[in-house]
């Protein structure tokens, strides 16, 4: 049964410098990078490659030693120009300058009616080899997904509610028929359903309609209602022992790519966002592509902070930096390294605000109000003080405060108790963002899965 | 302002680690986010804003929504001082004012004094940055004594409450039991001379009229009942009726009571001021409406239970008096609410501002040893809040296992 989800809980970030829906005509990226960060669970990265080799578009290029079978590969055709390590030879970023023309590893080519009787262990093959299977995220933990599992459902959110998020519907125009045969091929990994789940007040896209054989859930609410992790808690929540897979939009259809045209197509359309960008719209590249062509010329101040990803949950990258695997946002902002005299008890009404204590008139300015913030802290770390807060932000019945304080206790059967299963970073995101006494909510929220998942 | 950040800044590395004043390191740090809120940025990973809020700011909120009660306390003991002299003024007077600053503020100011130096030397010690809670306790203490209490033990209730309150818990967030009310609490049971009886009028050493009684409302009501001659309610109309009430005809009337003429603490006086109190902390969403709310709900229905129990002329009290009298409008809006010792999760804060209210109502019935109840019943519920928490918590636990299959 589709399921129609009504969320009040969460808050809304109305960020200015939203993208336009065109498409910049700039040359392409020079740059190319794969960061073994990006992959979380990822322990012991091993290359396939050296500084000066050649690569195509699809050749794997470095491996985890604790997933031997997934290969990340190349999203571009060319040469290796750099292997970036860190302290103790820590595997950073592995950068390919592309060709012009781009070259593709082949793989075996289907036809929509082939791929239905595809079994799931050529389909496995293909897409570990291919480079796609790093798309399939695994719940609990929010981990590559192990290819040993059978999950009990796999949840596709078709929107995305975070601050400046890209319209993933506008991001695969075009893409109708390689969504369609992603999802046919994803079918043979799970014995449950596939949830596709939509914004209940936005339309269906013409890339998401009459997908066959699939749940379609309606949610609405403010962010995070386009979180996979909230909209799996409504429909059909985990509970312990269980598995659901994760995958982006896109990651389904860079799946069905791989199998009706034979190669790893990392070609994308991301969203280059916020407010200190001049004109904020849609470029397509490749995944991993380097920044630069995306700023030159493009910023309205030099003080930023470019961010892979969005403001919630993203990770700074410098202006020289690439784009991570999953990110199909760059977000740039204003930093905010400034002191300002009396700041803790001055009236602001520019700077939003979930809580309306003295002084916090953003609440003043309406729905509407498109606000340019900056990465200032706006306070110093405490101890936990204000109670309920984390709870109205969270639309789960979850108790967020208990979680994080179960997590810093190292609270086991706690954290087990409290869900933590349901729950990965971005989930309580918000709880980061509201917090009074400034926790790192979401490194505690992925320290308590890696001490599960280890423990 | 520039220039004084420049100034602040080259002085920080004396403070760091390696540097000749490591140890006030966090001295320092108060005093300069207290110049300057920092220029600290967020992580590279996580969240990149953060919301404009901060623990300063909102224990701000709460002494703003004190403002009300602390200004009708300073009018109040001045115009309580001259009515019981027979020097009768109307309330809003210079004289009152006056009279009342004298009093007051040297209160204010020995407990933000003695608070504020205990916290220093802890936050040295201790290597943990000086809490802002202070500046919430701070004012509490002083709205929460007589107004005759020597300074002395204002300084030794602070001292004790920052203490044994907090500090052995850890420091703010990690305290059992809300610091002001252990200060209370400490001054109740230690010098019970000066914070019971006939000290709820300073007299400054003048002669009080015939007729007057220094008594609060409850103790009134406590005698009366305990005589059984006569109705509460006849009982505080009698009480002071040589005064002249401010506010209405009678002194100890529900009007006169409500407004907050009357003798008791500093700060507690008005329920209308705690109510003003209430409507900033409930508006700005620091203090939880629930746990407000559900204490004035708890208290009414306790009177109420006692109307129809009816065994003596306390219990035949008009609940709503209950509401108006004593400290319990201020203790459920400033002292219920503290987020660290109350109950945290929302179907707990229902069921602890419940029994505040209900205990509150009980102890002054049924205790006549100690007239007032709030205090004790806060603390006892601030105990108990961590096992209210449990069971709701638990609940939502089961139904997360009922869901498992293994």
């Amino acid at each position: 049964m589709s399921k129609t989800v009504k969320l009040k809980k969460g808050f809304d970030i109305n960020l200015a410098g939203k993208a336009q829906k065109t498409i910049a005509s700039t040359p392409p990226s020079e740059t190319f990078a794969i960061k073994p960060t990006d992959f979380v669970g990822m322990k012991r990265p091993k290359l396939f490659v050296a500084e000066g080799d050649n690569v195509k578009a699809g050749t794997p290029v470095l491996y985890d030693k604790m997933q031997e079978n997934v290969m990340i590969c190349s999203p571009v055709s060319g040469e290796i120009v750099e292997v970036k390590r860190g302290a103790k030879r820590k595997l950073l970023e592995v950068k390919i300058l592309a060709d012009k023309e781009i070259e593709y590893e082949t793989f075996k080519t289907y036809n929509v009616s082939e791929l239905h009787s595809l079994s799931r262990e050529e389909a496995q093959e293909q897409m570990l080899k291919g480079g796609v299977w790093s798309n399939l995220i695994q719940r609990p933990y929010g981990i590559v997904a192990n290819e040993a599992d059978t999950p009990k459902a796999i949840f596709i959110s078709s929107f995305d509610t975070h601050p400046l998020a890209a319209d993933s519907a506008f991001t695969l125009k075009g893409e109708e028929d390689a969504f369609k045969a992603g999802i046919s091929v994803l079918k043979k990994f799970t014995s449950g359903k596939i949830h596709l789940n939509h914004d209940l007040n936005g339309e269906v896209s013409s890339v998401f309609a009459n997908v066959e054989g699939i749940e379609n859930n309606k949610i609405s609410g403010p962010h995070p209602a386009g979180n996979v992790g909230v909209q799996i808690h409504h429909i059909a929540p985990i509970s312990k022992g269980e598995i659901v897979w994760t995958i982006s939009p896109f990651g389904v259809a860079q799946i069905g790519k791989l199998f009706l045209k034979g190669v790893y197509d990392a070609s994308r359309v991301i969203a280059v966002a916020g407010s200190e960008v001049k004109s904020p719209q849609y470029y397509k590249t490749y995944t991993g592509a380097s920044i630069n062509k995306f700023i030159d010329g493009n910023l309205k101040s030099d003080h930023v902070r470019f961010i892979s990803g969005n403001v919630l949950t993203g990770e700074r990258i410098d202006e020289s930096g690439c784009m991570g695997f999953y990110s199909n946002l760059l977000t740039v902002i204003p930093e905010g390294d400034h002191a300002d005299f009396l700041g803790w008890i001055m009236p602001r009404k520019e700077v939003l605000s979930f809580h309306r204590a003295w002084g916090l008139f953003s609440f003043l300015n309406g729905k509407n109000k498109e606000y340019v913030l900056d990465t200032n802290t706006n306070g110093e770390p405490r101890a936990f003080v204000q109670t309920g807060t984390f709870e109205k932000v969270t639309p789960m019945d979850i108790y967020p405060t208990y979680l994080v304080k179960a997590i810093m206790a190292e609270d086991y059967d706690n954290m087990e108790a409290l869900g933590i299963y349901e729950v990965v970073e971005e989930d309580l995101a918000l709880c980061e963002y509201v917090d009074v006494s400034k926790h790192d909510i979401q490194q505690v929220v992925r320290e308590g899965l890696e001490l599960m998942q280890n423990g | 302002m520039k220039f004084l950040h420049k100034i602040l800044e080259k002085q920080k590395p004396m403070f760091e680690k390696g540097g000749k004043l490591e140890k006030l390191y966090y001295l320092f740090e108060a005093g300069e986010t207290f110049m300057f809120s920092p220029a600290s940025t967020t992580n590279s990973k996580g969240v990149q804003i953060k919301d404009a809020i901060d623990l300063k700011r909102m224990m701000m909120t709460v002494v703003i929504a004190m403002v009300p009660c602390l200004i009708w306390g300073i009018f109040n003991v001045g115009y309580q001082h001259n009515v019981a002299t027979g020097q009768a003024t109307t309330f809003f007077s210079i004289d009152n004012l006056l009279f009342g600053a004298r009093w007051v503020l040297p209160i204010v100011l020995v407990a933000y004094a003695a608070g504020g130096i205990i916290e220093a030397v802890f936050a040295v010690i201790r290597k943990h940055p000086i809490n802002e809670g202070f500046l919430v306790t701070g004012m509490l203490i002083p709205l929460i004594v007589p107004p005759t209490i020597p300074l002395w033990q204002v300084a030794l209730a602070t001292i004790f409450g920052v203490v044994v309150g907090k500090e052995i818990f850890g420091g703010t967030g990690m305290n059992v039991l809300n610091v002001a009310m252990t200060s209370r609490a400490f001054l109740y049971f230690a010098y019970p001379l000066q914070i019971s009886g006939d000290v709820w009028t300073q007299l400054a050493g003048e002669e009080a009229v015939d007729g007057f009684s220094g008594a609060t409302a409850l103790a009134v009501a406590n005698s009366t009942s305990i005589e059984g001659a006569q109705s509460v309610v006849e009982g505080l109309n009698k009480a002071n009726s040589a005064l002249a009430a401010p506010f209405s005809d009678g002194f100890f009337s529900f009007q006169n009571m409500l407004i907050g003429g009357i003798p008791g603490s500093i700060g507690e006086t008005s329920t209308l001021m705690a109510l003003i109190g209430a409507l900033i902390l409930i508006a700005t969403g620091v203090g939880s409406w629930k746990i407000i709310v559900s204490v004035f709900a708890g208290a009414f229905a306790m009177g109420t239970i006692f109307n129809l129990a009816g065994a003596n002329a306390f219990m035949d009290l008009p609940a709503h008096y209950h509401l108006v009298m004593g400290g319990l409008a201020f203790g459920a809006v400033f002292m219920a609410t503290d987020p660290v010792s109350a109950a945290q999760t929302e179907v707990g804060k229902w069921i602890y501002g419940l029994l505040i209210g209900m205990l509150t109502v009980l102890i002054r019935v049924v205790n006549p040893a100690y007239p007032e109840g709030i205090m004790l019943a806060v603390l006892f519920m601030n105990v108990f809040a961590p096992l209210i928490d449990y069971y709701v918590v638990q609940a939502n636990k089961k139904r997360r296992l009922s869901r498992a299959t293994v």
